[in-house]
């Protein structure tokens, strides 16, 4: 069926090809290094969707988030260090030895912050509102501090990656190559959270969100819907640090400090909550204010923060809102 | 002697030294409409809130369908057929009215954890959905947002949600509170429509509607029970009329 072409389509369209024709853009303007500006902004509109879907669908205020993208992140690169060194990061009873290929990395990173988020939500979940936000806040300052004492891994100095992990077919090393995985892994987790909240587990999971204690009466045990929702943001926040980590090929604790849950959140809250491309949008201008405010200012931070409190006030459903008026329709 | 559906014994609740519920022994019959009345803040929500599972007692114990119900949680009593409605509407205001049904049958066709197919697809589903929408007769108003709807349609709502349920008993509480006279009349209707199917348990105001529905009315004055009966008894009781009613009811 053809139909004809609202602000919502062509915003999506015009963001899709933009997106898809960075590369050779930056290029042929002698910009190379805006590939891989636009790579982090995909990593990180990555996390903020997954922050989002425990946030804007959820109605679960996390400040923690940013403990799942510094988990990612670490797992890569401290299985990529001990490959780098040859030696086993556990020598017994099982030998566990480091890893350089993202098809190992990746997935693992995923699994250990899809643990982590089941620990920390299984225990923060029993509160709400205010406790929860501060539980969440507790939990990733803890994660922070006890790899700031790490010394084996760095400590507050952090780890460098001797290399980016490897992937057949492609070459990572390669910025376009890479821009082009972290397109195609974030598209891939907005369609299936698009899918998700459009489920009958996303049904439950908005249900939750504007009256939870409606939802038990309707005979949800609704906690167990909230947990599992809470582990794939959670293991998708995962798979955003272990792109990071990649990245800049460098961690350090910095990652899962609160200031970066804090960062993850105004994306979210700056896109649109409740919106799946409002973080994508969010991530995408607050990177972009970042980087280019201070060529003009040095105290660029003086603009950026009434610029945020601006749109908070007055968008009700971030930049992303405005951008394509009434038809948002959860998407 | 028709079966017990409800019973509690002993029940206590206190919040501080308000005792809002003392020693409470309440029956609920199979088939009946059982009409709990009593004056602002003789403890009837907080009774309801306990039935439902919203508060636990303090003390004393609930029985439901011959099971024990008094420490389960909220979500396990709407799966043995108990289900409610709330005082203060509470429907899901960012959702349409369709998704707002919907989920009240979703809560009963197993789990939830479908994460890929779009919601409300199955053939049985939208069967027991337009079900749903007919019995209160928001058909023509699935599709919008429930925050839009008049205060008259939001408490229809609510009461579709609990009857989605399929429910054996419905906990109504104040279900016609600040409906103007033709939506008291409507709902009135519901009521009696739906006693053909369930058991109802109903706290309101409006003595000219409860006269006319209830089987049996159960009075509650500072948590506790006054006095239950068929309604010509309740009218005529004097401990009633002296506590309750005055010279209202002639």
């Amino acid at each position: 069926m053809f139909r004809t072409p609202t602000r919502k389509s062509l915003s999506l369209v015009a963001g899709g090809l933009l997106l898809l024709c960075l590369p050779p853009i930056a290029h042929l303007s002698g910009e190379p290094y805006l590939i891989s500006l636009f790579s982090r902004i995909l990593i990180y509109a990555l996390a903020a969707v997954s922050l989002d879907l425990i946030l804007g669908y959820g109605g679960m205020v996390s400040l923690g988030h940013a403990a799942f993208f510094g988990i990612g992140a670490y797992v890569t690169a401290i299985l990529s260090s001990h490959n780098y060194e040859g030696i086993a990061i556990l020598p017994w009873p099982i030998t566990l030895a480091g890893h350089a290929s993202a098809l190992v990395a990746w997935p693992l990173a995923m699994m250990i912050a899809a643990l982590l988020a089941a620990l920390i939500g299984a225990l923060s979940l029993r509160t709400s509102g205010m406790h929860f936000i501060m539980i969440t806040l507790a939990f990733s300052q803890m994660l922070y501090y006890f790899f700031v004492s790490l010394e084996a891994y760095g400590g507050d100095d952090g780890l460098s990656l001797f290399s980016r992990n490897a992937l057949p077919g492609l070459d990572l090393s390669k910025d376009t190559h890479f821009y082009y995985l972290c397109l195609a892994l974030m598209s891939v987790f907005l369609v299936i959270a698009y899918r998700l909240v459009h489920s009958p587990f996303g049904m439950v999971i908005r249900g939750c969100r504007e009256n939870e204690k409606r939802m038990q009466a309707l005979g949800f045990p609704t906690f167990r819907y909230k947990l599992a929702c809470f582990v794939i943001a959670g293991a998708a926040a995962g798979l955003a640090g272990a792109l990071v980590a990649n990245q800049t090929e460098y961690v350090s604790p910095g990652l899962m400090h609160w200031s970066r849950s804090g960062v993850i959140l105004i994306m979210v809250l700056l896109g649109g909550t409740g919106t799946l491309f409002g973080p994508v949008l969010g991530a995408a201008t607050f990177l972009l204010l970042e980087e280019f405010l201070p060529i003009y200012t040095e105290h660029w931070m003086l603009y950026l923060g009434p610029f945020l409190i601006v749109v908070v006030l007055f968008a009700r459903h971030g930049l992303y809102g405005i951008l394509v008026g009434r038809e948002r329709d959860n998407g | 002697m028709a079966e017990i559906l409800l019973r509690t014994e002993g029940l206590c609740k206190s919040f501080g030294a308000v005792q809002a519920c003392n020693n409470l022994a309440l029956e609920v019959v199979a088939g009946e409409v059982h009409a709990l009345i009593g004056p602002n803040g003789a403890g009837k929500t907080t009774l309801l809130n306990q039935l439902s599972g919203d508060l636990m007692p303090d003390a004393g114990r609930i029985f439901f369908s011959g099971r024990e119900i008094t420490r389960l949680p909220l979500y396990k009593r709407a799966h043995l057929g108990l289900a409610r409605s709330y005082q203060i509407t509470s429907i899901f205001p960012q959702l349409t009215v369709e998704e707002n049904l919907l989920l009240a049958i979703q809560a009963h066709c197993g789990h939830s954890f479908h994460f890929w197919q779009k919601a409300g697809e199955e053939p049985q589903l939208r069967a027991a959905l337009a079900l749903a929408l007919a019995q209160v007769g928001l058909t023509e108003r699935a599709k919008i947002q429930a925050a839009t709807l008049s205060h008259g349609e939001k408490k229809q709502l609510e009461v579709g949600m609990a009857l989605a349920c399929n429910p054996k008993l419905l906990l109504l509480d104040e279900p016609m509170a600040g409906m103007g006279p033709g939506g008291t009349v409507e709902m009135s209707n519901l009521i009696m429509k739906l006693k053909q199917h369930m058991t109802i348990l109903l706290v309101e105001h409006d003595m000219k509607a409860i006269f006319a529905l209830a089987d049996r009315i159960t009075v509650l004055v500072y948590g506790e029970v006054i006095a239950s009966g068929p309604p010509e008894e309740i009218r005529t009781d004097p401990a009633v009329r002296q506590a309750y009613l005055g010279d209202e009811v002639q």
